[in-house]
């Protein structure tokens, strides 16, 4: 399995952590409730199909970027740096 | 038998080999298998169930019977094909599964046996008494049944891996291929061709026909010779591309060696991961036999490999040969051997409506029902619309039509799709993104049509990859039409083999079906068919079309089983090289390694890091002698540890104070400059991720530490809530572990070692307790941080790694003129246990701030990492097992960590379990056991007794509960 790092290009898989689901960038605020802060913390999709998912290239760059790959196909869709997501949202 | 002017070998290098301990010659070129042949050696192996006489079947990777172990000892290779050996001056090759002799096989009486062994048999047989699975059954069926067996040492082999990109990975190198590699090449792309054949051609090194008016030999050697003038194609012959993975990337394998006797200078394979652009499959076609009774006797076996045997090898794999088969293609093969002058006893072909014209016998619309000989054919039966015939012959050669090599399309879960004109499956498309399908393994059984779809593929590929490619003109070559007709398996009463390497046979297909398994996957495993080294390579189809037949659904519906990598055997060795001993793991070594080893001191894992135990000094015969002097030596004196494997973590810029906010639990916004203070870390959920200090060394630049253990895990969490969760923060950080050697000096005398060595002399008010800063030492520029572990008034002293060595001597040299000296692990964890202090035995992942005591220590001022989780009800409160320190009160003093704690009154059982310890010492300076650990409601039982119960070592303890710190507890001698 191949990742592209938006910063150092396409590279092998080993050299990136995984972390799961990109929801861990949507950290609720401290008083959002244990509903919400339940949903960040423990509950996760399990897609056959399209996922988005935060990997570090740890023996690289160290970004921490969001990849959207297909489950099903192992296709690799897109990379962002989450640097930049966050900024866009921001 | 040897025929005179024909093959590729080199009759001027002859070459001796063993077999079986007789010695053998052959030649240059020569694989074990023809040159077996070429001896009149038809025998060559035992099947694995019946132990029936088996002589070879292909003549390539395919081979499901000729498995045999070469070389010997440590060196030894079981299950070898033959047929893919080359033989090599003194090559040693043993047959397999036969006992006391390949000619007799005492097990052969298995095959008398044969109606007990049907399909299923050992799920019927072995069944009852249950005791007996292990100890009887088991160990039986396992020296009956099998292949090759191991050395039982160690493989003295090397193997290596390799990586290897490229724009365009063709894979096979007969027609199609070397079209396809040709045009590419030609076009200026990177080029990778590999083969699994010594010899680049594919089937035009067996074939009589040419390309362009050369030998396919010669032409396929004429290309070879362009593709290597040019710098943009690399070459790879004797490398089978085993899998097709995620994003264009293949595993290969690659024999470097094992065509010459063993030596150091060459690994003996090499595991090779391609990622390729894009990618050309051009792998052929395999034949399939045809199932008839006792059709698995040594000399019967494809027409085409006795046509490879022929021109390729020169050897007629008989003195007479009945060739039999649905197909053209078959009828070749007489041609052939009837131009080399063997005799042809017959030609049989199942189509009545075959137009076949030679100077041999032939029979249309008749069938070879049946054969006979012992330990190799003699003849067979033949069955004509007038009755049968019996034709004596050494050698028959079979066709049922070929199969196109679809494996590797079908290992991203692609199914291959049934074409009914030549009564196979071809690759479906697209089935591997960027992967075009060419020649005979598409269907194109023509060398034209493989050159065809070869260039058409390159041409494909190249506008793919965004380049132009001049399409030259195609060579000349024969296009013949492929006319078959299906014919799975002759009728008849005995057995009839589809899978010769797991002995089954049409009847077990037939009668899985009648017990109801009917899915093909069902099928192959009641059966066993499709299994081992060969994977089914000959066999899968056929069994198939007899399951549809059976079960009256075609053969499309009946669908196939899944062909997973490796397309062949790949020593788990070649996976895994360079990973064994040494390569296991790295070795990570402090800057004190080499003084600390010459100290004898023993040496510890901590991660990848090595770490002293302790160092021993004359007169000390055990462990705890050294331990407790060294715990001694610290509270009387002074000691010095190495602790640079602890984390260390620089963290810079205007925001860093807001970050180390964010992600500690207490705060760091308000340290001052040249101040540390001790931090904890969770993990979102709650949990305690990691404690260290963190010492400031002006408003805009800290210095965090963390555990050895967790070193790498937090540095990649900062990152994560710095890129992820905070990235309007200005802060920036980087691991600077090993560029700082650092070094505990701690004891009452520390401060008077550390004058002896400082360029300015420090005090309690320069340099108070949990103060840092900028020292110089011998003229470098160091860090001096007062922190201690040990609770003694302590420091660490940190140099720039080149300096460390030198920094040790220095610190050691002035530790013994003191009365103290150098102290390791042992020591260190009795210093921490004394004082109360946690490391990742206590916080191993489930425990939370208020288990250890340090709830408080979440700031409520501010939001971090972890905070809302950690209020959760249920990680507060009464229920939970929280922090204590035990000591021994009973007449046991033994305390064991992973032991369990229960009320004394309650017998020790899981249900009863009220805790359990985490570590364990003894300390000498209260001459007792201490331990540490985790008791349900544990603060509010101090003073109660509690029962230590090691189920495990048969220790039972009673112990005393109290809090976790027992040495200085008012902390007045690290602040003195």
């Amino acid at each position: 399995m191949r990742l592209i790092c938006p910063v150092c290009g396409e590279r092998d898989r080993r050299e990136f952590y995984y972390m799961g689901d990109a929801v861990a960038l949507q950290r609720p605020e401290p008083d959002a409730g244990a509903a919400e802060w339940d949903d960040y913390v423990h509950l996760r999709e399990n897609p056959a199909g399209v996922t988005r998912d935060l990997w570090q290239h740890e023996a690289g760059c160290a970004a921490w970027i969001v990849v959207r790959r297909n489950t099903v196909t192992h296709e690799v869709l897109e990379s962002v740096l989450a640097t930049d997501l966050k900024g866009a949202s921001a | 038998m040897r025929v005179n002017g024909k093959g590729l070998i080199d009759r001027s290098r002859p070459v001796s080999f063993t077999f079986d301990g007789t010695r053998l010659q052959g030649f240059a070129g020569d694989t074990v298998a023809s040159a077996l042949l070429a001896n009149d050696i038809r025998l060559m192996a035992r099947s694995f169930k019946y132990h029936r006489p088996r002589g070879v079947l292909s003549a390539g990777s395919e081979e499901p019977n000729a498995l045999i172990t070469v070389k010997r000892g440590s060196d030894a290779e079981p299950n070898v094909r033959a047929t893919v050996q080359e033989i090599y001056e003194g090559l040693e090759v043993r047959s397999q599964n036969a006992w006391p002799s390949l000619g007799f096989d005492a097990l052969g009486v298995n095959d008398l046996a044969a109606p007990f062994f049907s399909a299923g048999f050992y799920y019927k047989t072995f069944m009852w008494p249950r005791a007996f699975w292990e100890r009887v059954y088991e160990p039986l069926i396992r020296r009956a049944a099998g292949l090759g067996g191991v050395s039982g040492t160690a493989s003295a082999a090397e193997y290596e891996k390799a990586f290897a990109f490229c724009d365009l990975l063709v894979i096979g190198a007969g027609p199609a291929g070397l079209m396809a590699a040709l045009e590419a090449g030609r076009a200026g792309v990177d080029v990778i061709l590999a083969d699994e054949d010594v010899q680049a051609g594919g089937r035009l090194l067996s074939e009589t026909h040419g390309v362009e008016g050369l030998s396919g030999s010669d032409w396929a050697a004429r290309a070879i010779a362009e593709l290597a003038s040019m710098e943009n194609v690399r070459i790879m012959a004797r490398t089978t591309v085993t899998g097709a993975y995620d994003q264009s990337t293949f595993g290969a394998l690659e024999r470097v060696s094992q065509h010459h006797a063993p030596s150091k200078d060459a690994p003996r394979a090499c595991f090779w991961r391609i990622v390729a652009k894009r990618s050309i499959l051009a792998a052929g076609a395999l034949e399939r036999p045809v199932a008839f009774q006792n059709n698995d006797r040594p000399g019967i076996m494809t027409a085409s490999a006795v046509r490879s045997y022929l021109n390729r090898w020169g050897v007629a794999p008989g003195r007479n040969v009945v060739v039999f088969g649905n197909n053209d293609d078959a009828h070749r093969t007489a041609h052939d051997l009837r131009a080399a002058g063997v005799h042809v006893a017959a030609l049989v072909d199942s189509r009545p409506d075959a137009r076949v014209t030679g100077d041999f016998p032939v029979f249309t619309g008749a069938q070879v029902c049946g054969s006979t000989g012992r330990q190799g054919l003699e003849a067979v039966t033949i069955r004509t619309q007038s009755g049968t015939e019996k034709i004596a012959t050494e050698c028959l050669a079979m066709s049922g039509g070929w199969n196109p090599s679809v494996h590797l399309t079908c290992h991203m879960n692609g199914r291959p799709e049934w074409r009914d004109d030549i009564a196979s499956f071809v690759p479906k498309g697209g089935a591997i993104p960027g992967m075009v399908t060419a020649g005979a393994c598409n269907g194109a059984f023509s060398t034209h049509g493989a050159l065809a779809e070869g260039q058409a593929a390159a041409m494909e590929t190249l506008e793919a990859l965004g380049k132009k490619g001049a399409k030259s003109d195609l060579p000349d070559a024969e296009d013949t039409p492929y006319r078959m007709s299906p014919l799975w398996a002759v009728g008849g009463t005995g057995r009839a083999w589809l899978d010769f390497q797991n002995d089954v046979t049409v009847k077990d297909v037939k009668q899985a079906a009648k017990e109801n398994f009917r899915s093909v996957e069902h099928m192959k495993r009641y059966t066993t068919q499709g299994m081992a080294t060969d994977q089914g390579k000959n066999s899968n189809v056929n069994a198939l079309a007899i399951l549809a037949d059976v079960t009256g659904r075609g053969i499309p519906e009946t669908g196939t089983t899944t062909f997973r990598p490796p397309y062949s055997p790949v020593p788990i060795a070649a996976m895994g090289a360079g990973a064994q001993g040494k390569g296991f793991a790295p070795e990570r070594l402090t800057t004190s390694h080499h003084s600390t080893v010459k100290r004898k001191a023993p040496m510890i894992e901590a991660g990848m890091w090595y770490r002293p135990s302790y160092f021993p000094v004359p007169g000390e015969s055990h462990w705890r002698q050294s331990c407790d002097r060294e715990v001694n030596m610290v509270r009387d004196t002074v000691g010095v540890c190495d602790v640079s494997t602890l984390g260390k973590i620089d963290v810079q810029g205007p925001d860093a104070a807001a970050f180390l906010d964010f992600v500690y639990t207490n705060t760091f916004s308000t340290l001052k400059p040249g101040r540390v203070r001790y931090g904890l870390m969770l993990r979102e959920d709650g949990t305690v991720m990691d404690d260290g200090t963190t010492a400031r060394l002006s408003d805009t630049h800290y210095v965090m530490t963390t555990t050895t253990a967790a070193a790498g895990a937090v540095m990649r969490h900062l990152e994560f809530v710095h890129q992820c969760l905070r990235p309007e923060l200005d802060v920036s950080m980087i691991s600077v572990t090993e560029q700082w050697a650092q070094f505990a000096v701690a004891g009452p005398k520390s401060r008077e070692l550390l004058n002896g060595l400082l360029d300015m002399l420090i005090d309690n008010d320069s340099f108070p307790f949990m103060a840092c800063g900028p020292v110089s030492v011998g003229g470098v520029d160091a860090r001096l941080f007062r922190i201690s572990f040990s609770g003694e008034h302590a420091y660490e002293i940190a140099v720039p790694a080149r300096y460390g060595a030198s920094l040790f001597e220095a610190l050691n040299e002035k530790a013994a003129a003191l009365g103290g000296g150098p102290y390791g692990m042992e020591a260190l964890n009795v210093l921490r246990i004394e004082k109360g202090f946690i490391t990742h035995a206590e916080i191993h992942g489930r425990v939370t701030a208020f288990d250890i005591g340090m709830e408080r220590m979440i700031s409520a001022k501010k939001d971090c990492i972890g905070q809302t989780m950690a209020a959760r009800p249920g990680l507060l409160g009464a229920e939970r097992e929280q922090l204590v320190g035990l000591k021994p009160i009973g007449a046991v003093k033994q305390l064991t960590a992973g032991a369990h704690l229960f009320d004394p009154e309650n017998p020790a059982t899981r249900e009863h379990s009220e805790g359990y310890v985490t570590s364990v010492g003894f300390s000498p300076t209260m001459g007792v056991f201490l331990g540490m650990g985790f008791l349900k409601n544990g603060r509010a039982r101090h003073g109660q007794t509690v029962k230590l119960v090691d189920h495990m070592r048969g220790i039972e303890t009673l112990c005393e509960v109290h809090g976790p710190v027992l040495h200085d507890p008012e902390g007045g001698k690290t602040r003195g």
